[in-house]
């Protein structure tokens, strides 16, 4: 026991930091790490997912239906299916770690530390991204043999792939802080997500629904994410890309904006 | 006069109706080894959490090493190292995984030799490569110290560190505290376990309700508060209990307080002046169990 009065204490400092970017960085490569760890659950299981919906749906339909003219139904079906897995997974992946860490405790190892709420917010959204993209890929790659699919623009591809996978992983950042158990996740997940992606034009176009329906699929913002993907792959889609990439810009801009708002207020993380 | 380690002034924390910090004002010297006590509710987490950014304090300011943990919380957290009250760990990493990821929060990437002596230190080498999952309750307490230490920081605030931990384990974890202590580590602690405050801190603040009620030296508590006693079983008790002492529930005992040693002289001669009949005595010195209890009562 040290008395401070007689022996003042040698100065101690706390390690030097290497770069200021080196706690986003290692959030990052935790959060990537998290689920590569568990990649048959959370990058090879929705791959088959999406591949059998592939093979029974085309089964079914492709000798049925044609879309924007000539294109194979089954053709038209894997942009939406791979654009579903990205949305999808990513929510999972922010969404999951979250509400994990947070009713195991554990998320007081990433408050503790001097990362800023902006770098906590980029570190689990581009994790979510990436999650996405690889089940994305995954889903495109074993699609490739079955069908012969162009790709007209490979940056729209690139861009609502992006943006969706950052709005979902924004999305997965509210619901993950905002839910207390799991149950409460998954009410979120399937009333929520999985009818609005299901809705969104990943099994057909909307141009063969009734005109009510066209409609309503407009107030839908996973139709646009949808529509303005598979633009990048057939030059063709069910609306304009332009007014897809807009409203999908709005949408993300609105939601990183919310999902900002309550990391900096320490919503339900910092009492 | 050095900065302090750790500066609190008027924190006030409120949750609902409830005032869990009312206004505290503390300051903790570089170098201390400073015990945080209080019973259940009394503030103690809320307090250290305030520091720690976790909770955000209705009004007040905490400063560690002279950084604001609001308005500075980055060189706030970068002098602090807290080990959680909670047994907390993420089962997806092994423990130098963990280690490393911790450091990195901390802006650290290259601290691999002050990981290996930490791990040392703590008796972890053998379980570096183990998942945390594998560990047992005890192994999981030293690495959650590990995880506070590994960016060196200057004071680290353990939070009930020896809760349900066994006797070998809790000496160990003491010692090489300690020794952080001596290279000049400012330690605060936390602990229902009184005998290891009075023994490892120099100085103590008892909380109650949100407010501190005694602030001292541990030298000084125990000589302000706390009384000696002398425990006897007699022949006759209604005789002692006649001469003001009070009945100790296991085996018959009576027990007088008393201030000093050569109080004890004139009560055994009262006592024999009485006929009590003296069968056995204890001397019972003072301890900070006594401090706590006074305190608590008097507060």
């Amino acid at each position: 026991m040290r008395d401070p009065q007689a022996h003042p204490a040698p100065r101690i400092e706390p390690m030097p930091v290497d770069s200021p970017l080196t706690g986003f960085r290692t959030l990052l490569y935790k959060e990537v790490l998290r689920f590569w760890k568990v990649s048959f659950q959370t990058v090879a299981a929705p791959v088959l997912n999406a591949v059998l919906y592939l093979l029974i749906f085309s089964h079914v339909l492709d000798r049925h239906v044609t879309v924007y003219g000539d294109v194979g139904y089954t053709t038209f079906l894997v942009p939406g299916l791979v654009m579903m897995s990205v949305l999808q997974n990513a929510f999972a992946n922010s969404s999951s770690s979250l509400i994990q860490s947070k009713i195991t405790g554990n998320i007081i190892f990433v408050l503790l530390p001097p990362l800023s709420y902006r770098e906590f917010y980029a570190a689990y959204v581009i994790a979510s991204i990436l999650r996405g993209l690889f089940v994305g890929v995954g889903v495109l790659l074993v699609s490739l043999p079955f069908v012969d699919l162009p790709i007209a623009n490979p940056l729209w591809v690139l861009a609502f792939a992006l943006m969706g996978g950052a709005i979902l992983g924004s999305f997965g950042v509210i619901a993950g802080i905002w839910a207390e158990k799991f149950d409460q996740l998954a009410a979120f997940q399937n009333f929520l997500i999985m009818p609005l992606t299901m809705l969104s034009g990943v099994f057909y176009s909307i141009h063969s629904l009734p005109q009510i329906w066209q409609n309503v699929s407009h107030f839908n913002p996973f139709f646009f994410m949808i529509d303005g993907f598979r633009y990048g792959f057939f030059g063709q889609s069910d609306t304009s890309p332009w007014l897809s990439l807009g409203v999908v810009g709005a949408c993300f801009v609105v939601l990183a904006a919310l999902t900002l708002a309550m990391l900096g207020r320490g919503y339900k993380l910092r009492s | 006069m050095s900065m302090p380690a750790i500066r609190i002034r008027g924190v006030t924390k409120s949750y609902g109706a409830l005032k869990a910090l009312g206004g505290v004002d503390l300051e903790i010297a570089q170098g201390e080894f400073f015990g945080l006590l209080g019973p259940n509710g009394a503030g103690k987490t809320t307090l250290i959490s305030s520091l720690a950014g976790i909770v955000r304090p209705d009004g007040g300011t905490l400063e560690v090493m002279g950084h604001d943990v609001v308005g500075d919380y980055r060189n706030a957290r970068r002098n602090l190292g807290v080990v959680p009250q909670e047994l907390v760990f993420d089962p997806f990493f092994s423990v130098r995984e963990l280690l490393r990821i911790q450091s990195g929060y901390f802006g650290i990437r290259s601290n691999d030799d002050w990981v290996d002596e930490i791990l040392a230190s703590l008796d972890l080498t053998g379980k570096a490569n183990a998942n945390m999952r594998a560990l047992s309750g005890g192994m999981k307490r030293r690495v959650l110290v590990a995880q506070a230490l590994v960016h060196r920081p200057p004071v680290i605030v353990l939070d009930e560190p020896t809760a349900g931990v066994d006797v070998e384990l809790r000496q160990g974890l003491w010692h090489f505290i300690r020794k952080l202590n001596r290279d000049g580590h400012t330690i605060v602690l936390t602990t229902h376990y009184l005998e290891e405050a009075e023994t490892l801190c120099g100085r103590i603040a008892m909380l109650k309700g949100g407010r501190i009620v005694a602030l001292d030296t541990t030298g000084n508590l125990l000589r302000r508060f706390a009384t000696h006693s002398l425990r006897v079983r007699l022949q006759r008790p209604d005789a002692g209990l006649a001469l003001g002492g009070a009945v100790v529930e296991e085996g018959g005992w009576i027990e007088f307080a008393f201030d000093s040693y050569g109080d004890v002289e004139s009560l055994l001669a009262r006592l024999r002046e009485a006929h009590a009949g003296l069968i056995e005595m204890q001397l019972g010195e003072p301890d900070l169990e006594r401090v706590f209890v006074e305190v608590m009562n008097r507060a």
